[in-house]
């Protein structure tokens, strides 16, 4: 019979195996992911790859088309959603506020086919025309309650005795908020910005019913346009083993832009104050 | 539970004692007068036509046991109260004669002459030291430049914290010490150059060295400020403060020189707990 010590440590011991294989069962499928593409994709990536149309063997319009989204989308949507996380947060102590707050988290876990075909009705069907214009607002209706509700969340977790701190300096609020509440939640603010972000550059449902997809570069805000997540569905259903590469490879590079926003963005954020 | 509502109701509805009113004259010699004050959060009412007058170049001292509303009452000398929601407030608060109260009075202009020190040291996380002593005078856009470099080498100096940090002004204002960073704080409320510090149990987070030269600064600070301190350390209020306040469930009780309320308390009430009889 096992002492009451030893039986406790025996429990520590085997509640720390048990996270350890449920983080390498965590893990399997994003390294098999990445094994994956990183394998079938980069044997033909070339520069002509990159900067070329579909005709000469390329995905040049795709990667152009995502960057104009993913940048257009954040343009539109960072600002109006940070803000609107400021006011659920700093200024939003009644009722007008907490039904906001309850649309914005419903309209988070909306799926983005719902938002797709919302947006082709109401812009795309209007318009006339598949169109990037469609697309981006497709997209920032994704993007905006993602960031509203993490900028929320990241500004509660500032203590109120930083802001008490401030007003009782004879700080004004909105200064406060700029200067002092926001500087300190910046690391969450941001982490929720990257989140948001990489998810609209992987979406896929809604561009297909707003977007379209299309064999040139950016040929207006009114005309469809090519898009990675496009690219790699439409590859991924062609019967032929060099679309099917060309496929593999997109997703690689969608995987790698991602990875190079969050890294810049971090390294341009890092505090300059070190402890 | 039944009967704790009665009470409150009670307390609400029960008419003031309106000798308190007419018999409370404006003290014309006082830096701050409270006059009457009444408080309540929602239903619950924490301050009971409470009157203290703070004089100029003093240190008072307010004890009593927790909950006693003294930290409140604190608050309420710097509008800091309103932040809490449904807090309502009746009653006069006067700096140098003038109701700050008054409608036209902006509260954020009685922040910046009356400033405050809270129980934990709260140096703003993203911020230097330099920064942390200077941040009051830059986010209210009163000063810059070389004129702030003075202000912020004076304010440490009067906080005794300038000959440890001035080699570190670029450090984070929260990899100092506990001690240091509630005199950093302290630092940042003079910078400002106000005419009150509130200072709300400065010490309770603190150890007994750093308490120490907290309370000594706190005696240095008179000379310049009115100093309000509310401790629950009896001992503390006895050395630094030369008046002190007694309050109890949301009453103050007595009022006078530190001495004579250690000394010779007029209520038992006051007697009991500075005796240790309770609290």
């Amino acid at each position: 019979m096992m002492n009451s010590y030893d039986f406790r440590k025996f429990k520590n011991q085997l509640f720390f195996i048990l996270c350890v294989v449920c983080v390498i069962i965590a893990i399997i499928p994003l390294a098999s992911i990445l094994f994956e593409v990183t394998t079938r994709g980069a044997r033909q990536l070339s520069l002509t790859f990159l900067t070329s149309t579909n005709s000469n063997g390329g995905i040049g319009p795709a990667i152009q088309g995502t960057l104009i989204l993913v940048g257009l989308t954040s343009i539109i949507g960072v600002p109006i959603g940070v803000l609107s996380g400021i006011y659920l947060s700093e200024f939003g102590n009644n009722k007008y506020a907490q039904n906001l707050r309850a649309i914005n988290n419903i309209i988070t876990q909306f799926p983005s086919i719902i938002i797709g075909i919302t947006i082709y009705g109401l812009i795309v069907l209007e318009l006339g025309s598949f169109s990037t214009l469609a697309g981006t607002i497709a997209l920032s209706f994704i993007l905006i309650p993602i960031v509203t509700r993490t900028t929320e969340e990241s500004l509660k977790l500032v203590p109120n005795n930083i802001r008490e701190a401030s007003l009782a300096l004879g700080v004004r609020n909105w200064r406060t908020t700029i200067s002092v509440v926001l500087p300190t939640a910046k690391n969450g603010i941001l982490t929720g910005l990257l989140l948001a972000v990489s998810r609209i550059a992987g979406e896929t449902a809604p561009l297909i019913m707003t977007i379209l997809g299309s064999r040139y570069f950016f040929q207006g805000l009114n005309k469809p346009m090519a898009a990675i997540p496009l690219e790699i569905w439409r590859n991924a259903l062609q019967p032929y083993p060099e679309a099917q590469a060309q496929g593999w490879s997109a997703a690689l590079i969608l995987i790698l832009m991602v990875l190079i926003v969050n890294i810049v963005v971090r390294l341009a954020s890092r505090s300059r104050m070190k402890t | 539970m039944i009967t704790t509502i009665t009470q409150e109701q009670n307390n609400m509805t029960k008419p003031r004692k309106p000798a308190d009113q007419s018999q409370q004259e404006i003290d014309h010699t006082a830096k701050m007068q409270a006059i009457n004050v009444n408080v309540w959060f929602g239903k619950k009412q924490v301050l009971k036509s409470v009157n203290l007058t703070i004089k100029p170049n003093t240190v008072t001292a307010i004890i009593g046991p927790s909950g006693c509303g003294k930290s409140t009452f604190l608050r309420c000398f710097n509008r800091m109260h309103e932040l809490a929601p449904n807090a309502k407030m009746t009653g006069k608060i006067l700096l140098d004669n003038e109701d700050i109260y008054n409608s036209h009075i902006d509260p954020v202009q009685i922040r910046r002459r009356v400033g405050m020190v809270f129980q934990k040291p709260n140096p703003f996380p993203t911020m230097s030291i330099y920064d942390n002593v200077a941040a009051g005078l830059k986010l209210t856009g009163a000063k810059k430049g070389k004129q702030l470099d003075d202000i912020v080498k004076r304010s440490l100096e009067q906080a005794t914290l300038w000959n440890e940090v001035k080699d570190d002004l670029t450090k984070p204002g929260t990899s100092i010490s506990g001690g240091q960073q509630q005199r950093l704080c302290i630092a940042r409320a003079i910078a400002m150059q106000p005419e009150v510090i509130l200072m709300d149990e400065p010490c309770s987070a603190l150890d007994p060295i750093a308490t120490a030269k907290i309370e000594k600064l706190v005696v240095e600070l008179k000379e310049d400020y009115a100093v309000v301190i509310v401790t629950h350390n009896m001992q503390q209020a006895s050395r630094v403060s030369d008046y002190t306040a007694f309050m109890y469930m949301g009453e103050l009780i007595e009022f006078g020189e530190t001495s004579q309320i250690f000394e010779n308390p007029k209520e038992t009430l006051t007697d009991n707990y500075i005796t240790g009889v309770f609290g």
